[in-house]
């Protein structure tokens, strides 16, 4: 037995010894070495070249039918929609294809830049729609459902046929038809490595620092409409109380100088002493504020319409919001809401209450 | 919310605002409180409050009309001893964690309106007009999210490097927090802060036109180190991939020249504490000198590597349409940049006068050298003290006297890094780099003071 033990022992310190230096370094017992499935459930990104990308396949087909089941909702049916995000799709013609530079993008009159506008590799398009789509459940879909979904995309920009199917095969040269693959450059002063092989590039502007008579005397070109005021809410309320100067209250049209050393409103948080700040911070915490908003329609109807239509209702509010439906405020689905019950109830009391703060 | 103009509060709350004449201070409840609250010290207690409360209130009207001089025998502030003088405070810890005065209940993060359509992948704006040397309060670092913000179990929190390592390697936190830690000041600003100025004046206060910034002491352990650890292979490693572990897994490439200076950290602490869950608790990338979403949130792995990502936020966001339709990728590096915090935009002066005129300056290549400022729209400048310290990739506070005649003043300020480079006016940047991009704007910004005190955002022909 000892001599096993012995041996044993005499094999374990061989084997410390064999390990080189990188591996105990100055930190022992600082770390361990992540196992082969480990990297593989995290290190799920897909470069330019292609490296990380799995093997797969998708057609536009599918990738329509899962678009308008998992990704219509935000993007609109044809990637056009501009309710949630700035629209994926148009922008592009088939003259930017052949030369790989997006001609809209040099206009100014040109109302939006889209996704494909300005989109230089299909692996970005990928690994984005893999690591975080959809927006509300990122990484529930399949690999096969990711080359679905962006051969669906890439069939609406016009850059694949309808009987089109996606795979790792054929991404490389499908790569080579997008419109703006051209469209970008390294070469510019804000990269702070030499990496791209630019050299020491100069700043692009080179002010010098006049300190006497410098210009002309200065003309004002752009200030905020005088109905823009009190857009971004009452500036009084948006500064300190006491000081050199206060907040100029955006409620009233411009006083004299002196008129502004009146009382100032203390807003406080945003409903922190409020009985409902509860409610209102789980509507966040669950994800509700996503496809709902205090006042005026996002993807569902706002808490206020919401509150308006059902007062007085907790009961029906929370069944309809533990099992999600839909119909009653148009055809996209609320999901039903997997949150512990005492949390659906407060939301719903305070709907039921007005939804007010 | 607290509003304290309103409600019928204890003398030492009015703080001089102008109230109304006693009895209307008495609701039905009020005076059905006094009539059965019973003879003692409570109702006489209740009575003296409200009527001080009045006192104060007359007194300040008083004091408006006539700031700076004492009326009669003197400022009733003097005078009057308030209940903070005469009467038992607060026990201590009675807010563990602490909070501020009820009084700077104004100075909080805010969205700017129709910015963003959902609130999950939105931005909030420090409220840099009303903070004083070059730290950012925790509580109110701006925020940007892609995907929603979590507040993590850091038990459960793994961090992975893998790439071109000879074996890739997972820490815990307890681990990570074993390692020799470093604590820097860094400012973190938005690629997109100012963005909403490129094209013309578009918001009102310094708050949404710069408050995409904040400035912390940063706690965590060189990125470097922990490569080394893995057995990095820095040769054939030219970059580094940062991932976060939120829903967006927000990824971006950084270069490994940074990484290797070993000013890039794991970080955990900010300002003393542990990260706020807002600014990617437990566990955050600190870039100093390049744009925020490179300094990834949430931190799950890092992975080193021979070739950039591309990833969807350096292919499609966070890039620089030129005049050209060209777009420049990879743009990371906040410019040498200042603005006025006061007076700034939105603001009333309240009086004529001496003011000193304050602000930040920051530089993404190094230190803050100089910092010039005009109150005439840029034709004559003066050099501003520098507060010190004046570090390395942090905001530098700068002051400067000013006596204020009432008239019209364009105020700016131009700041220098240690490099030369020269912060460009809009005309100087716009003849680069036109006005359709949304980043990296870090142009002069000029503030009208007028007549009556108001200071508006302005931009020069």
């Amino acid at each position: 037995m000892s001599s096993l033990r012995d041996a044993l022992a005499a094999g374990l310190l061989a084997a410390a010894l064999a390990l080189p230096a990188w591996a105990q370094g100055k930190f022992p017992n600082i770390g361990r070495d992540a196992t082969p499935a480990e990297v593989a459930a995290w290190d799920i990104d897909v470069r330019p070249d292609l490296q990380g990308l799995p093997a797969g396949s998708g057609s536009v087909d599918d990738g329509q039918d899962l678009w308008e089941a998992r990704c219509a909702t935000c993007h609109g049916i044809f990637g056009e929609s501009n309710a949630v995000f700035n629209p994926l799709v148009g922008g592009t013609s088939a003259d930017d294809i052949k030369s790989g530079h997006v001609a809209n993008l040099q206009r100014p009159d040109y109302p939006g830049r889209t996704t494909f506008m300005k989109l230089p590799t299909v692996s970005t398009l990928w690994d984005y729609i893999r690591r975080a789509m959809p927006w509300d459940n990122p990484k529930s879909l399949s690999t096969n459902e990711v080359y679905a979904a962006t051969a669906y995309l890439l069939h609406l920009a016009d850059i694949v046929p309808a009987d089109f199917v996606l795979s790792d095969k054929n991404m490389a040269e499908v790569q080579q038809k997008l419109p703006n693959r051209k469209g970008m450059t390294t070469q510019h002063a804000l990269w702070p490595g030499n990496e791209f092989g630019a050299g020491k590039l100069k700043p692009d502007t080179q002010a010098s620092a006049c300190m006497k008579d410098c210009g002309g005397a200065p003309t004002i070109s752009s200030e905020l409409p005088a109905h823009a005021r009190n857009v971004w809410g009452n500036l009084r309320e948006q500064n300190r109380t006491v000081g050199p100067q206060r907040g100029a209250d955006t409620t009233r049209p411009e006083g004299k100088l002196g008129d502004a050393a009146g009382p100032v409103k203390v807003v406080g948080p945003a409903g922190e002493d409020s009985p409902h700040a509860r409610a209102i911070a789980l509507t966040q915490q669950l994800g509700c504020t996503g496809c709902h908003n205090m006042q005026g329609k996002l993807v569902g109807p706002s808490f206020a319409d919401i509150a308006q239509k059902y007062a007085g209702k907790t009961d029906y509010l929370q069944s309809k919001i533990r099992a999600g439906g839909s119909g009653v405020w148009g055809d996209t689905p609320m999901p039903p809401q997997d949150a512990p019950a005492a949390d659906i109830k407060l939301i719903a009391e305070w709907l039921a209450a007005g939804g007010g703060k | 919310m607290t509003d304290i103009e309103l409600q019928p509060a204890p003398a030492s709350m009015t703080r001089g605002s102008v109230r109304k004449a006693p009895e209307n201070f008495l609701t039905q409840a009020d005076i059905r409180a006094i009539q059965t609250g019973g003879a003692g010290a409570g109702r006489r207690g209740f009575l003296r409050d409200v009527f001080a409360a009045a006192l104060a209130g007359g007194a300040a009207t008083q004091a408006l009309a006539q700031p700076a001089a004492a009326t009669g025998e003197g400022d009733p502030a003097i005078l009057k001893l308030p209940r903070h003088s005469t009467s038992l405070g607060q026990p201590v810890a009675a807010h563990p964690y602490g909070q501020p005065s009820q009084y700077e209940g104004n100075v909080q993060r805010r969205q700017s309106p129709g910015l963003t359509q959902t609130n999950q992948a939105s931005v909030s704006f420090a409220p840099i007009q009303s903070l004083f040397g070059i730290v950012t309060p925790n509580g109110l670092h701006f925020e940007r999210h892609h995907q929603g913000w979590w507040d993590i179990d850091p038990q459960q929190h793994r961090f992975m490097v893998n790439g071109l390592v000879k074996s890739p390697k997972v820490f815990t936190m307890d681990e990570l927090m074993r390692l020799p830690a470093v604590s820097r000041f860094h400012f973190i600003e938005c690629g997109a802060n100012t963005g909403m100025n490129w094209g013309n004046v578009a918001v009102p206060t310094a708050q949404y036109t710069h408050g995409m910034l904040s400035c912390c002491e940063y706690t965590g352990v060189p990125l470097i180190t922990l490569l080394e650890m893995a057995g990095a292979d820095l040769k054939k490693g030219k970059f580094i991939l940062a991932e976060g572990a939120d829903g967006s897994s927000m990824t971006r490439t950084i270069p490994i020249e940074l990484v290797k200076s070993g000013e890039v950290l794991v970080a955990w602490g900010q300002n003393g504490e542990m990260l706020r869950p807002e600014n990617g608790y437990p566990l955050r990338l600190v870039v100093p000198g390049m744009q925020g979403v490179s300094w990834v949130k949430y931190l799950r792995r890092v992975e080193l590597g021979d070739q950039p990502w591309a990833t969807k936020d350096e292919a499609v966001h966070y890039i620089d349409l030129m005049p050209d339709g060209q777009h420049r990728q990879y743009t990371s590096i906040q410019e040498c940049k200042s603005v006025i915090s006061t007076p700034s935009g939105g603001q009333v002066l309240l009086a004529t006068g001496f003011y000193n005129i304050t602000g930040l300056a920051w530089s993404g290549r190094g230190k803050i050298k100089r910092v010039d400022v005009s109150v005439d729209g840029g034709r004559n400048w003066r050099s501003a003290r520098l507060e010190a310290p004046v570090l390395d990739k942090c905001l530098t506070r700068f002051n400067i006297d000013w006596v204020w005649d009432g008239k019209p003043a364009i105020v700016q300020s131009r700041a220098m890094d240690e490099t030369g480079y020269v912060q460009p006016s809009y005309k100087q940047l716009r003849a680069v780099r036109g006005s359709r991009s949304i980043y990296h704007n870090n142009a002069i910004q000029s503030w009208l003071v007028q007549e009556n005190g108001e200071v508006k955002n302005v931009q020069l022909a």
